[in-house]
């Protein structure tokens, strides 16, 4: 797949957002370009998430405005072209009586509209992408019977069976076992830079994702860094970071 | 013995019966799976006091407690989706709210205590030949609708947000499903009666899932058990002259107790 490297994917304009009295985003501008890894961190409360549900059409943005694709949020609807894959631990129930075919089957439900069922063209593509995850073996089980690592890779699947232009992910690896991060970074990283799918990883661990991604942003209401994750930790913006009182909890495993 | 079918109320009645427990599952699996339990409960609630109209009005009761009821679960949706209330909130305001409605109209004319206690927990010897017409043309529609949404409701149950990130109407799919509920529990008032609808439309369902299979093996399961409950209830009601909509429900609970011995072997 060839990547148009200039082409925005993602632009956000002077947004903001309150909840109420509690302003959460406040004059927020940056751009995501096609092929970009974007990690997006700050603190919790900063707005890291209300961030992705302004960008996912979830909450609509009071000042500002986003497109996505070159066209306003108001008027995109081509949301086959953008994956979102939530927080294991919220985002569903383990008893739930549903086959990992049936999950990644759920991705294609806005390619194909109401009423659709599934041809064999789509069941091709469902296989590919529990290959490209390395989870075809595990295509009957039902959901509730895999590792948490195992059920975020189903979920990655799900998010690319549509082929999209855009991942967004929302600290997909909360509540799962170290071994499987490092292989589910592994996955993230190969979708990147082999089928040059546009990636924004959200997080609070900024040892994992300063190694991961090309790209970060630190929100905490404002948008207080964009660069290269390296300008980041290099120590030149810190003193600024912490000033305004960003702090991380930086994990040694 | 007598065999029960020579007769045509029993005949009717199973025919309903059969419908309902077919239909049943098929909404009551999206209930258990989206923890709407109560919905079903409150809807049930609802449809005495459409019963309680058309009995005041000397229409065909089934008619008016679906009207009643597919109006009141739309108005239940809107207010549990406008989050003016809790969810909760509605339908405990729909519940108690539409019991006194019931019971105010039912002390409205005096004459109809007797054909209540029918319609409080079910009575299949009186169907009608319309009440058939009614049930198997309400209970096709839901079928085909649901059939025809089915992969849209998985996805909303399991992950709404997700379904609604990727361009599903989560909100009219929510007020389509609610009407299918409300218009599943009216027709199974011949057979279980108001009180006992919910456990109809969810215990089969919550004792397939105890075998941990996929979903439409899940529904499959639930409706075997809810065809063979409404069956022995009807059976039970004929020789021993017992409550069927009784018997049906506890026929359900004790196939739940079968499934939790058959599964815990593991």
């Amino acid at each position: 797949m060839s990547v148009e490297t200039n082409k925005i994917i993602v632009s956000v304009n002077n947004l903001s957002y309150s909840y109420g009295n509690n302003q959460v985003l406040k004059d927020i501008n940056f751009d995501i370009h096609s092929g970009d890894y974007v990690g997006i961190i700050g603190p919790n409360g900063g707005g890291k998430t209300t961030l992705v549900k302004l960008i996912l059409g979830i909450l609509q943005p009071q000042t500002g405005n986003i497109s996505i694709l070159g066209k306003p949020l108001a008027n995109f609807s081509e949301w086959s072209k953008v994956g979102f894959v939530a927080q294991r631990a919220t985002s569903f129930d383990p008893k739930f009586p549903v086959t990992v075919f049936d999950v990644v089957a759920m991705g294609l439900a806005s390619k194909k509209g109401l009423f659709y069922g599934l041809t064999n063209t789509d069941k091709k593509a469902i296989d590919k992408s529990l290959d490209s995850v390395q989870m075809l073996d595990f295509k009957n089980q039902l959901i509730g019977n895999l590792s948490g690592g195992q059920q975020q890779r189903v979920f990655i699947a799900r998010s690319i069976v549509s082929d999209p232009e855009i991942i967004i992910l929302d600290e997909p690896t909360a509540g799962v076992d170290i071994r499987s991060q490092e292989e589910f970074y592994k996955i993230l990283k190969r979708l990147n830079q082999e089928l040059g799918i546009t990636l924004v990883l959200v997080s609070h661990d900024i040892d994992v994702i300063t190694n991961e991604v090309t790209e970060l942003l630190c929100v905490n209401q404002k948008l207080v860094y964009h660069g290269t994750p390296k300008g980041f930790t290099s120590g030149k913006h810190s003193d600024e970071l912490y000033s305004k009182s960003v702090k991380f909890v930086v994990h040694r495993h | 013995m007598t065999n029960p079918f020579i007769y045509d109320f029993i005949t009717r009645g199973t025919i309903a019966g059969i419908i309902i427990a077919i239909v049943a599952p098929v909404i009551g699996v999206f209930l258990v799976l989206r923890r709407y339990s109560m919905i079903a409960d409150t809807l049930a609630h609802v449809s005495l006091s459409g019963v309680a109209i058309g009995l005041l009005l000397k229409i065909n009761p089934l008619l008016t407690a679906i009207a009643t009821t597919v109006v009141s679960s739309v108005i239940i949706e809107k207010l549990r989706s406008s989050k003016r209330v809790y969810g909760e909130s509605a339908l405990a305001l729909f519940l108690s709210g539409s019991l006194a409605f019931a019971v105010v109209l039912i002390s409205l004319s005096r004459g109809f205590n007797a054909s209540l206690f029918s319609f409080l927990f079910g009575s299949i010897a009186t169907v009608t030949n319309i009440d058939i017409m009614t049930v198997g043309f309400t209970g096709a529609l839901v079928f085909l609708t649901v059939s025809l949404l089915y992969k849209e409701l998985v996805y909303i149950s399991f992950d709404e947000e997700s379904a609604k990130v990727s361009g599903i109407k989560t909100n009219s799919l929510n007020i389509i499903f609610i009407a299918l509920t409300a218009l599943t529990i009216s027709i199974s008032i011949p057979v279980v009666g108001v009180l006992l609808i919910s456990a109809l439309l969810t215990i089969p369902v919550i004792t397939a899932m105890q075998f941990r299979r996929a979903l439409i093996p899940t529904i499959i399961i639930a409706q075997a058990i809810s065809v063979c409950s409404v069956m022995l209830g009807i059976l039970t009601s004929f020789y021993l002259n017992l409550s069927p909509g009784g018997i049906i429900v506890l026929t359900t609970i004790f196939f739940f107790f079968i499934a939790q011995i058959l599964t815990s072997k593991a």
